[in-house]
């Protein structure tokens, strides 16, 4: 026994090591999608306080972040869509105001295997009729989307049906936020899909253009053509001019923070907040994001400092098309 | 054929099949050891456990999550040995045989059953929500103290069940009380196997990743608990168990999730600080018992 309680203490010293003082502590959950960026801001924020505010970031993707931030459980909650209307009941019940800011943008993109040779764009109603719930079990060959792609059987990979992702690339897609067919490969893991894509010549799946970036070598991209000429003409592929301009529709989408009123009274909070605006359009685009116009920013942080809280768009979760820059301005 | 052959024969066979079995366990490990090396050793060195994670792969490192673990590891030792221990040895040693011991004791073999995300959702209403620990070093070392608790209590019972009879009565022939029997006979010749039980309980809970995903343990962490042991008064403090914590194995899985191969590579370095932290304790469980099987005469 004496021996066990022996070892514990030394391991206790070994430890004890490093000395750290206590510290206010910022807690941070939600999105992975939203992670990268929040973490580069983290780390150089703490390195600006050289240690004397603490910040913990979680990834419990974006619905499970909101769940523990209307629980007033965390000051910030990363989130791959704006909030949803349950959720929005959830922080009601539970009175917690939100200030909504945007902090960057993403571009989904949709990719094939290199050895495809025969896609080169598709439209958005040819990836309506591929992904709605309708064509579960019937959509199933190539050649059932466009006549003249071969008669082979098409195999389909998706983000996970509980990932901010997933929710958008329906909305988008779809035209109903959470719903498609369900006959099709879907990971959280963004690089199963992009495992998976590069080892079938058949395959068709969609991420964040982050992994694509990442293994260009590995996939393809595949142009999508909105068919409304006001967001470009014709195929579009998510580079980051087109994602910037506003014309790679309807595929783009907006990422966001969510800090809760009462934390933003906090000094540490209004620090971080402050910094993550300033900072987050060199290290949004450094960890593969697409940053907003610079006055965007000014504008989200004007949105902060005003204490404005509730959704941009009015609690209803993803809507698709959407500028922020002209959003923000509007108000 | 004559049965005498063909018993030689599946003689032969069975050795043949005993053989492959073994070997097969060990060439996996030593794949897997062998990839792993492969990918993570330029990676591991002190940058890489001196440093916290990082956007940048190449700087980044496993600071917080090994600081993590060894707490986690420790606490959950702390919480689970003496209520394991108890456990068993009230099981084995007081317990009446009657339909209320049967019924503890399936619901501990099927506890150990369990899977472990399960124990990861106790923890969060119990711990995190329920007694308000938040998501904190305690809550965690509570968590997994209560995933491996069956594991303890099985392997103590096995070895307390082990002593000879002859011991006890002989303890008793001598006047020696229950609990003198227990504390000076029992317990001591018992321990090499239930320390050796425990630490492989605990190697198995270092290991693992769901239930404190689902309690809530974090991502990124650029610091540390709160050290047990200070220079001012009075040197001794116990806040670092309510601190939020990251251990290995989230770490790990955060970094293979990424898309930049760096983090990859990070990520094969942090598994084998990992399994280096594994096999330190097997080597930790391996001395203890040869120390206490050596003490034992009788």
């Amino acid at each position: 026994m004496r021996k066990i309680v022996i070892s514990l203490l030394i391991m206790l010293v070994l430890l004890s090591a490093v000395i750290v003082h206590s510290a206010q502590l910022i807690k941070v959950d939600g999105s992975s999608t939203v992670y990268p960026i929040t973490e580069a801001v983290a780390e150089e924020f703490q390195k600006s306080e050289k240690g004397s505010t603490r910040i913990t970031v979680g990834i419990s993707g974006t619905g499970g972040g909101f769940k523990k931030f209307c629980n007033g459980e965390t000051d910030v909650s990363n989130a791959s869509r704006p909030i949803k209307p349950t959720e929005v009941e959830l922080c009601k019940k539970n009175g917690v105001e939100y200030i909504e800011l945007p902090v960057a943008y993403d571009g989904l993109a949709v990719i094939i295997n290199p050895k495809n040779s025969w896609v080169d764009y598709m439209t958005v109603k040819e990836l309506k009729k591929l992904w709605e719930p309708e064509a579960q079990g019937k959509i199933k060959k190539w050649n059932q989307i466009r006549s003249n792609w071969p008669n082979k059987e098409i195999h389909l990979f998706g983000a996970g049906v509980d990932s901010g992702t997933y929710d958008y690339f329906t909305e988008a897609v779809v035209g109903k936020e959470h719903s498609s067919r369900g006959d099709f490969t879907s990971s959280e893991d963004d690089n199963v899909l992009v495992q998976g894509i590069s080892s079938d010549n058949f395959a068709l799946g969609f991420f964040g253009m982050a992994y694509y970036e990442h293994n260009k070598d590995k996939l393809k991209i595949v142009p999508v053509d909105d068919e409304n000429d006001a967001n470009g003409k014709g195929p579009i592929i998510p580079e980051y001019e087109n994602v910037v301009k506003g014309i790679y529709q309807p595929l783009s989408r907006p990422l966001f923070i969510y800090v809760s009123k009462k934390s933003a009274d906090k000094q540490e909070v209004k620090r971080f907040i402050d910094f993550y605006m300033k900072g987050a359009a060199e290290l949004s685009k450094e960890v593969g994001y697409i940053s907003l116009p610079n006055t965007a920013y000014e504008l989200v942080l004007k949105r902060f400092e005003n204490r404005k809280v509730g959704s941009i768009f009015g609690g209803h979760g993803s809507q698709v098309g959407v500028k922020i820059e002209e959003l923000l301005k509007k108000e | 054929m004559d049965t005498k052959l063909r018993n030689r024969l599946y003689d032969k066979s069975f050795y043949i099949v005993g053989l492959f079995a073994t070997l097969f366990g060990l060439i996996v490990l030593l794949t897997l050891l062998i990839d792993i090396t492969i990918d993570g050793f330029s990676r591991l060195g002190w940058q890489f456990l001196t440093s916290y994670p990082s956007r940048k792969p190449e700087a980044a490192g496993v600071l917080s999550a090994w600081v993590g673990t060894v707490w986690v590891a420790a606490m959950t030792v702390v919480v689970a040995f003496p209520l394991g221990v108890s456990a068993a040895t009230y099981l084995e040693e007081y317990s009446k045989k009657n339909w209320l011991r049967e019924f503890i004791e399936i619901n501990i073999s099927n506890l150990s059953a369990v899977p472990s995300i399960i124990y990861g959702l106790l923890g969060l209403q119990l711990f995190v929500r329920g007694l308000n620990m938040d998501r904190s070093v305690i809550a965690g070392a509570m968590t997994l103290a209560i995933l491996v608790l069956p594991l303890i209590i099985i392997s103590t019972r096995e070895a307390i069940r082990a002593i000879p009879t002859t011991i006890r009565e002989a303890s008793y022939a001598l006047g020696a009380t229950k609990w003198q029997t227990i504390r000076n006979q029992i317990l001591p010749a018992a321990m090499p196997t239930i320390l050796t039980g425990t630490i492989l309980a605990i190697s198995r809970a270092i290991g693992e990743a769901s239930p404190l995903i689902t309690i809530g343990a974090l991502t990124y962490v650029a610091f540390l608990p709160t050290s047990p042991i200070s220079l001012e008064f009075p040197y001794i403090s116990l806040k670092g168990l309510f601190d939020p914590f990251s251990v290995l194995p989230i770490q790990i899985f955060n970094w293979v999730s990424r898309p930049q191969k760096g983090f990859w590579i990070d990520a094969a370095a942090g598994i084998m600080v990992l399994l280096i932290i594994v096999f330190f304790m097997n080597g930790i469980a391996t001395y203890l018992r040869y120390r206490y099987e050596k003490r034992m005469r009788w």
